[in-house]
């Protein structure tokens, strides 16, 4: 019975080649249901919450300590579209039925609203300043902080677009459209910012 | 579009423009519009009731004939903003209407344009579904990763699979019910919107510049596919577009036949040679770095392409199709994202258009500059581009509406240079820019927001002329069709001699040239343009128009001599007349209609 099944699905499906030239095997159903979104999409949205999150505290930290005002600007610019990029990820997350930061996924022994998660969250969201890490850029001023910042908003941004592509690697992710379309977003927008404090590090701003 | 549906870039830069003191020094960067200037919010269009099907609608100067919603299976009932279903970009071919979209593409019978019927609707997922018509082939741009080989609807299993789709699809329509995709052409970056271009010395084979905005695949997917930085790897995805070859007998041996590297310094050949992103100063928008292009408008009969390639206007000179090159290129301190572009069908003028928050933000509000997220039109003189004013619609737009300037086309109104232009949420609005430093509105069409309660993507993607009347794509709404309606600012004769123009087809990023044969119509369109803008004496202006009438009337012989009469006498008239050229082509259409009088 098996065996017949699949022989007379390999002969339409032989058929369908023939008639379609080879590229179009479908034929038209009234009604197709697009991807819904999977749990490594929900995962993604919740920890790149945390992982922008900690971007807008990185971004506080200049005003007072640095003296360069293209810093400044650039730091204001990464608040306010991380911050959009945060309603967003809300919005998505209440409307596929999920509360932000409070999946059983996440590490819970991390104290998210320090930005500083635990050992399971962290290996998820690479680039991730350590609370060692904010407090040496906490104390420092001038140049020094300058460099500090840039070097880990640098180093956070690569782990936001290491977190697209992992996503991007994980079997029917990214796959609903407006997923899909954030992920994209967000690579484009760090990848540009990457470039620009890199071009901020190597002008000695 | 480029943004995801809810991401609202309310940047507080508004506050920090009201700190610039904008001192321009850049030859061809555009300056500043006069601050004063605020969208209205006593303006109809501001304060309209919402709603997905019955919101409140205001127009002027167009009459609405048609409207059709999205057909079964095209849209999210529980979800009018639901990307998978969105109606993007609107093509035309004989007396079909095709609507490219996130779903697939739809083909509307328009042969009765009041009266539109759903001929096809064929689901083949994979957005943005930008489409263009050539003969018996029809063109799909696929940018999402769910897109698959065979039009599937299921998304892809693997995450990295010879399944997966992204790139130009190529459909023979020869019979129109039954599309049949004949090739596939993969691309990196996939296709997020593409423009053909015909080869005149070679009709065998058709280009498809393909410019793709989204991820670069993996090159496990996708050999050859690379995401380095372009100081690097001088074989990034990003920094290029691809040029497709199609040989039109036998589609599927399309291939991409070249990369070019439009960015590139002339100096250096560096690929990343423009606009490196951020902004331009105090008070300046930040613009895009200059790393794609969103959208590519060929001009064949001027062997030019204009490119809102993101952070730069650019200039190409594309007669060698395979191998386009930069002339030049311009920035704006006022832009965020260029988006699309424009000709004037003379090719003196060039309207580039700016995407400011993707199209997914409300950027119509009365605290929005109304230089941001606008048209900036510049003059084309030698090559070289010279900035002049900006565009955007005068009435202010609810912050749950998205809004900001998008596609349109010209209507061929002889002697004047007027566009119809979707602007999402904001509707759709046709302006005159014959005068590029003081565009002005003459008829609009809106609707109020989609969803009163939050900001959910909707309204007009496209609106373009075609043979007679205004086809829009509304996003979340369906078709619409609309006609002009004559007012102070144009005639019923203008209108007639706009609907003379007719094409066999028309792929709006392709753009053809405009002519007009000599008639009545045209005549009196150019006179009533003298007599609005005083080109001509009052007195000069009614006895034109006496001999026309009386040459209507009057048939044969008669009519010819009172046409060459006419003819002999506004030739007279250009020496003394305020309007010179426009008396030059009246006088032109008045002798040629002549000829033609048997």
């Amino acid at each position: 019975m098996y065996t017949v099944r699949r022989f007379v699905l390999t002969v339409l499906l032989l058929t369908a080649l023939l008639l379609t030239g080879g590229t179009a095997l479908r034929a038209q159903p009234s009604v197709i249901t697009p991807p819904v979104v999977t749990a490594a999409d929900i995962r993604f949205m919740q920890d790149m919450l945390l992982h922008h999150r900690q971007a807008i505290e990185l971004a506080s930290l200049v005003g007072t300590r640095t003296r360069a005002p293209q810093l400044r600007t650039l730091a204001e610019r990464i608040a306010v579209s991380q911050s959009d990029e945060m309603a967003v990820m809300r919005q998505w997350l209440a409307a596929h039925g999920v509360a932000a930061g409070t999946s059983a996924t996440h590490d819970t022994s991390a104290h998210l609203g320090h930005g500083t998660p635990g050992a399971v969250a962290m290996a998820r969201m690479p680039g991730m300043l350590s609370p060692a890490e904010m407090r040496v850029m906490r104390a420092s001023q001038g140049a020094r902080f300058d460099r500090l910042f840039l070097d880990g908003m640098i180093r956070h941004h690569v782990g936001a677009l290491v977190m697209v592509e992992t996503l991007m690697a994980t079997p029917r992710a990214a796959q609903e459209s407006s997923i899909n379309r954030f992920v994209t977003d967000v690579d484009t927008d760090q990848r540009a910012e990457i470039t620009r404090m890199r071009r901020m590090l190597s002008s000695g701003r | 579009m480029t943004r995801s549906p809810s991401l609202m870039r309310q940047v507080a830069v508004t506050a920090l423009a009201a700190m610039c003191a904008a001192t321009l020094a850049h030859a061809q960067t555009a300056r500043p519009a006069p601050s004063a200037a605020k969208a209205s919010i006593t303006d109809p269009r501001y304060s309209l009731r919402g709603g997905w099907t019955d919101a409140q609608e205001a127009i002027s100067n167009l009459t609405l004939v048609a409207h059709r919603d999205r057909p079964e299976g095209f849209s999210n009932p529980a979800d009018a903003g639901d990307f998978a279903f969105v109606n993007s970009d609107l093509a035309f071919d004989g007396k079909f209407a095709f609507i490219g979209g996130y779903h697939g593409f739809q083909v509307w019978d328009i042969s009765v344009p009041a009266n539109p019927t759903l001929r096809l609707a064929y689901a083949c997922p994979g957005g943005q579904g930008d489409l263009s018509v050539h003969k018996n082939l029809l063109f799909l741009s696929v940018e999402e990763n769910k897109g698959r080989v065979d039009c599937g609807g299921q998304g892809v299993e693997a995450a990295s699979s010879s399944e997966r789709f992204r790139g130009v699809r190529i459909f023979d329509i020869s019979d129109i019910d039954h599309p049949r995709q004949v090739a596939a052409v993969q691309t990196c970056r996939g296709s997020h919107t593409h423009t053909l271009l015909p080869d005149a010395s070679d009709a065998a084979n058709v280009y498809v510049y393909v410019s793709g905005t989204g991820g670069v695949r993996s090159s496990t997917e996708l050999a050859g596919c690379s995401n380095g930085e372009p100081g690097t790897d001088t074989s990034t995805a990003r920094f290029r577009i691809d040029v497709i070859k199609v040989p039109v007998a036998s589609p599927q041996d399309a291939r991409i036949v070249s990369r070019p590297r439009l960015f590139a310094d002339a100096r250096t050949q560096a690929i990343s040679g423009l606009w490196q992103g951020g902004t331009h100063g105090a008070g300046t928008q930040e613009t895009a770095e200059t790393d794609q292009c969103h959208d590519i408008t060929v001009y064949p009969e001027l062997g030019l392409a204009a490119g809102a390639c993101s952070g730069n206007g650019i200039l190409l000179d594309i007669r060698d199709p395979a191998n386009p090159t930069r002339v030049t290129e311009v920035i704006d301190r006022n832009f965020a994202y260029w988006h699309s572009a424009t000709f004037s069908n003379d090719g003196s003028k060039l309207l580039f258009s700016d995407e400011w928050g993707g199209g997914v933000g409300a950027k119509c509000r009365a605290s929005d500059k109304m230089t941001w997220g606008a048209n900036a039109i510049f003059t084309l003189r030698n090559r070289k581009l010279t900035p002049q004013g900006h565009y955007k619609i005068p009435a202010a737009q609810s912050d749950v509406e998205n809004c900001v300037a998008h596609n349109g086309t010209l209507i061929p109104v002889p002697g004047r240079d007027i566009m119809v232009q979707a602007w999402y949420q904001g509707g759709l609005s046709v302006f005159d820019f014959t005068d590029p430093r003081k565009p002005v509105e003459i008829a609009y069409f809106d609707r109020g927001p989609i969803n009163p309660a939050q900001l959910t993507l909707a309204g007009f993607w496209s609106a373009y002329w075609y043979n007679g009347h205004i086809y829009g794509s509304e996003i979340g709404r369906g078709l619409d069709v609309l006609e002009l309606k004559p007012s102070a600012m144009l005639s019923q004769n203008e209108i007639d001699a706009a609907k003379q123009v007719h094409f066999a087809g028309s792929n709006p990023q392709v753009q053809q040239k405009l002519s007009w044969v000599p008639s009545f119509a045209v005549a009196r369109a150019y006179v009533d343009q003298l007599e609005r803008g005083r080109g001509l004496p009052a007195g000069q202006v009614t006895s034109v128009n006496a001999s026309l009438g009386l040459a209507e009337q009057q048939s044969g012989a008669a009519r010819q001599a009172i046409l060459r009469a006419l003819g002999t006498r506004l030739t007279r008239a250009v020496a003394t007349a305020r309007d010179k050229p426009r008396v030059r082509a009246l006088a032109a259409t008045v002798s040629g209609l002549a000829d033609a009088t048997q």
